[in-house]
């Protein structure tokens, strides 16, 4: 290819100078700056500290009995009071934050991985592959969350990994048609045909070409995600399916005193559970912002 | 009657952008008397559309005006409340927009959207479906009480303009703003559209402001046209005159860019305009158009220039107003390549008795029909045709994107083709590439430049490290992009960089034959210009063959060796360029062609298709053209379908009328059918 004398050729550019990144700075100022996101992050924020540091920080030994005590109301002594072992609940609340915190994020990252490979198979090949995955997700969308989460742990027992393995699979196909929606308008773009037109391999096509420009609703299906899982873990505790019986747990600790409560004895049930609403409020805030910001 | 239906002075907008005021507008100042029309021009970012929406006090929320007036009909419209801007675009201003389909409410039937209007100036219910049906008639749609029933989605893209318009008009308006209204037809839906608004305009006395980037449809509708540039109007006067003599260098160098009959690429280089548009809200202290302009002195980077007035209404913002026509060109005129390109060995793609039926809703749509072709190597074949001829499907066949029906044959210098594309030879796949129409789509977003290209070198020829870098660069140049912008990502760049970009990709593989499926219609005349040079640069370089698909007839007329025009899937005409372009024509490409309104203006009688494209699932018995055709000659038409026949050396032609006959024909006045024949 030899070159073309064209002095008139406008090589010197109009280049709006990184347009790009100016817009992802953008949006990350526009992120913090949003009230929402800001409230969000405080809330998560401050169960993430107690989840990592809460046993050097606790006022007192979570699992320390002290019959004597029983059952006290919030004084001095256990600002949010003691439950009926005679444990402070403040400390309990604050250490139970770290199962949860490390339960839910890896099973939405196992939902959301999974998740994305199937809404990026089906998407990009859509025909009879689609169909028939896609019936599938339906069957598995038709049964309520908690169903399944119980069936699999009565199968299986109740382990940590077994927790994650089911939240994971059931995110999957919700994540997975959220995915596919996009792929589907995406793969219309006349980029995959420019790929297909110099003999891409379909797994390129889809995970190296299509992905990176999905992945804004990813993201935002993974936040939202992320508040669900923490409250079907919760919830699951509170049915008595928690991972392991031994260590504090806000579901666990909500359903050994909510009998307690025609007593007025209502602090053991209320402390965890703003914890729960807390989180999960902190990480919706978050999840709107993004989604807000990815909107504009 | 003797305020003007609308006056803008010294306007100036302004959008806040990131904190910063933006100037949008610089100091516009016009006037549209009552049942004028006015033309407003100018490449994208100029303005357009902002003066209009500032007219409709519909300014984006982020745009405000800062100084300046508008008065619609004695009125100041920047002082009224929103009770009043309401009333007036109830009753005083209609807006068209571009994009019928986005203007219409899909959920609700066009008969109720459009008796609405009638309600809100206070009609009755049978009334309003009584004056909805007499509009629709006045817009020229045959069977209103049909079209009321149906919703926006069920009409063409031409029939959901002319709902538009119906209801633009209907208030009766002083001031029908139309904002390109027929940017996205074909050329002869634009040409009824265009004629339904000019005659409407003289019947309903109403001011027109006509936006336009194709100065041929401004010269045909409108009688006064304005230049804008950067926010600035450049240029003033009555058309004609400033289509004719133009004194202000943009104006001229916008002229210049349109490749016109008569100019081809084996001889002739388009003329560009170098540089950019400034950014948006650029400080401008002097003349706007300073940095790429060719005659700029001294004088124009200090001073501003006054508005010289010309006489007879033309006036021109340029110091040097009497110079502009004399110039420079930006490229020189002539293109030193071989006339002849380098020819031999047989066609590089012989198709058969290609043939396409797609399925649809149980229906067989035939896309494609017993098309035969033979492309030689370095030649460029123009594909012309109506949205829905199978231009593209064509295009993609032959890329292997869409596979044709059995039994039809592609051939790649002599060796067949597979129908899909998995199943061909890599060295077949690397010979076939593509130029989209849109880069925003062609390009992944996510990707560098050097990455986009890099990749295609990597596919499709192996190459890796230093090589590919190497390599890499020299396709930059050739299609001059700056190697320091390799980096960049698409969306740091404009339509025109982009679009370079993507024809380099389609290169780097060295392929044989490369598709443009419409490579300039998304960008400014300019940048068309400059993008149609480098494809004839490259032709002649690297002795490739173009598929060129593309609406626009000049465009197509400057780049084609040959052309097929193509209707429900089969091919009318084929010939030399010239040869198509003058007559004796297929009566579709004479329709076609004079479709086309001209800059010259030339007093062409213009050939109406009666009706629409009829459905590619339903085609006409006999002859498929023989529902619209001006021509036809009889029953024959109806019941028997014309061969492609040769009817002169090189030319093909699927006609009943022997060629002679058509040559006497079209030498005299052109028919005009009375009666549309329904669709």
């Amino acid at each position: 290819m030899t070159t073309i004398e064209d002095p008139a050729a406008p090589i010197a550019i109009p280049i709006r100078p990184d347009e790009a990144s100016v817009a992802r700075r953008e949006r990350l100022r526009l992120l913090l700056r949003s009230p929402t996101f800001i409230i969000g992050c405080v809330l998560l924020g401050v169960w993430v500290v107690c989840a990592i540091f809460g046993t050097l920080i606790a006022p007192q030994n979570p699992q320390a009995d002290d019959i004597l005590n029983k059952l006290v109301a919030p004084s001095g002594d256990h600002l949010f009071g003691s439950d009926r072992l005679g444990r402070d609940v403040l400390s309990r609340v604050m250490v139970g934050a770290r199962e949860i915190l490390i339960m839910a994020p890896i099973a939405t990252i196992l939902g959301t991985v999974l998740g994305t490979a199937i809404g990026l198979v089906t998407g990009y090949y859509r025909g009879l592959v689609d169909e028939a995955i896609m019936r599938l997700v339906d069957a598995v969308l038709a049964i309520p969350l908690i169903i399944t989460a119980l069936l699999a742990i009565v199968a299986l027992g109740p382990s940590r990994i077994t927790i994650i393995l089911v939240i994971g699979f059931v995110f999957a196909p919700i994540i997975a048609k959220t995915v596919r929606a996009a792929v589907l308008s995406e793969r219309e773009l006349d980029y995959v045909q420019a790929a297909r037109l110099r003999n891409e391999r379909s797994p390129y096509i889809m995970f190296a070409e299509i992905l990176p420009n999905v992945m804004g609703p990813i993201i935002v299906e993974f936040t939202v995600r992320l508040g669900y899982a923490i409250f079907t873990i919760a919830t699951l505790s509170f049915l008595g399916f928690g991972a392991d019986p031994s260590i504090p747990d806000w579901g666990k600790d909500i359903a050994e005193h909510y009998q307690f409560i025609s007593a007025d004895v209502w602090w053991p049930v209320l402390f965890p559970s703003i914890a729960i609403a807390t989180l999960i409020i902190g990480i919706n805030l978050i999840a709107d912002a993004i989604a807000q910001t990815f909107e504009r | 009657m003797s305020e003007p239906a609308i006056e803008l002075q010294d306007l100036e907008v302004v959008y806040r952008v990131r904190g910063v005021d933006r100037r949008v507008l610089r100091g516009v100042t016009l006037t549209i008397d009552k049942g004028e029309s006015y033309g407003l021009v100018g490449e994208s970012g100029c303005g357009k559309t902002t003066a209009a929406f500032a007219i409709m006090r519909s300014l984006p929320r982020n745009g405000r005006v800062v100084s300046g007036s508008i008065r619609a009909d004695g009125e100041d419209l920047l002082a009224m409340g929103e009770a009043d801007v309401r009333r007036l675009r109830a009753r005083t201003i209609s807006m068209v927009y571009q994009n019928p389909a986005a203007a219409l409410n899909p959920a609700i039937r066009v008969g109720s959207q459009v008796a609405e209007v009638f309600r809100l100036l206070g009609a009755e219910k049978d009334e309003s479906v009584e004056r909805t049906r007499a509009m629709l008639e006045k817009v020229q749609i045959s069977d209103p009480e049909r079209v009321m029933r149906r919703y926006p989605h069920q009409l063409s893209g031409g029939m959901q303009q002319r709902v538009v318009i119906a209801m633009a008009l209907a208030s009766d308006p002083t001031l029908l703003i139309l904002d390109e209204p027929t940017t996205g037809l074909d050329a002869t839906v634009e040409a009824e559209v265009l004629d339904i608004v000019a005659a409407l305009r003289l019947e309903f006395g109403t001011s027109i402001l006509f936006i336009g980037h194709n100065l041929g449809v401004i010269r045909r509708m409108c009688e006064q046209v304005g230049v804008l540039y950067a926010g600035r109007l450049v240029e003033e006067g009555a058309t004609k005159e400033v289509l004719a003599n133009p004194r202000h260098p943009y104006t001229v160098g916008l002229l210049r860019c349109i490749p016109r009959g008569g100019l081809s690429k084996d001889r002739d280089r388009l003329d560009t305009i170098p540089g950019y548009l400034p950014q948006l809200g650029a400080d401008l202290p002097a003349c706007v158009f300073v940095g790429r302009c060719t005659l700029a002195r001294d004088v124009c980077h200090t001073d501003e220039p006054p508005l010289h007035a010309l006489g007879g209404g033309h006036s021109s913002r340029c110091h040097f107003h009497e110079e502009a026509a004399a110039l420079a060109r930006a490229t020189p005129p002539r293109a030193e390549r071989a006339a002849d390109a380098p020819t031999g060995n047989g066609p590089v793609v012989r198709l058969d008795h290609v043939n396409k039926t797609f399925l649809q809703e149980g229906q067989q749509v035939a896309a494609l029909v017993d098309i035969n072709l033979a492309v030689e190597r370095g030649e460029t074949l123009g594909l012309v045709g109506e949205s829905g001829s199978g231009k593209t499907t064509l295009a993609r066949v032959l890329l292997g994107l869409t596979s044709p029906d059995q039994d039809s044959t592609i051939e790649l210098s002599g060796q067949p083709l597979e129908a899909k594309i998995v199943n061909r030879d890599p060295k077949q796949v690397q010979a076939l590439q593509i130029v989209f129409q849109n880069p925003d789509s062609a390009l992944n977003r996510r990707f560098s430049v050097r990455r986009i290209i890099g990749r295609a070198l990597k596919k499709l020829l192996g190459m890796e490290g230093e090589t590919r870098e190497k390599r890499l660069r020299e396709i930059a140049e050739s299609v001059r992009f700056d190697a320091a912008l390799l980096s960049a990502r698409p969306v740091q760049l404009s339509g025109g960089l982009k679009q370079r970009v993507a024809i380099g990709r389609a290169f780097a593989g060295e392929p044989q034959v490369v598709v443009c499926d419409e490579p300039t219609s998304a960008l400014d005349a300019s940048v068309q210009a400059a993008i149609l040079n480098l494809l004839a640069d490259l032709q002649a370089d690297e002795g490739v063959t173009y598929i060129f698909i593309s609406h626009d007839l000049g465009v197509v007329r400057f780049l084609s060796d040959r052309i097929a025009v193509l209707y429900l899937g089969r091919i009318m005409e084929l010939g030399g360029a010239e040869v198509v372009f003058n007559p004796p024509h297929h009566p579709y490409t004479e329709a076609l062609l004079s479709a086309v309104p001209t800059l010259e203006g030339e007093e062409r009688p213009r050939i109406k298709l009666a009706g629409e494209t009829p459905s590619a699932a339903d085609p006409p018995s006999g002859c498929v053209f023989n529902t619209r055709c001006p021509r036809k000659i009889g029953a024959i038409c109806e019941t028997e379908e014309p061969p492609l026949a040769e009817v002169e050396p090189g030319h093909f032609m699927r006609c009943h009328i022997p060629i002679e006959e058509l040559r006497q024909l079209q030498a005299t006045v052109p028919p005009q059918r009375a009666t549309p024949t329904p669709g």
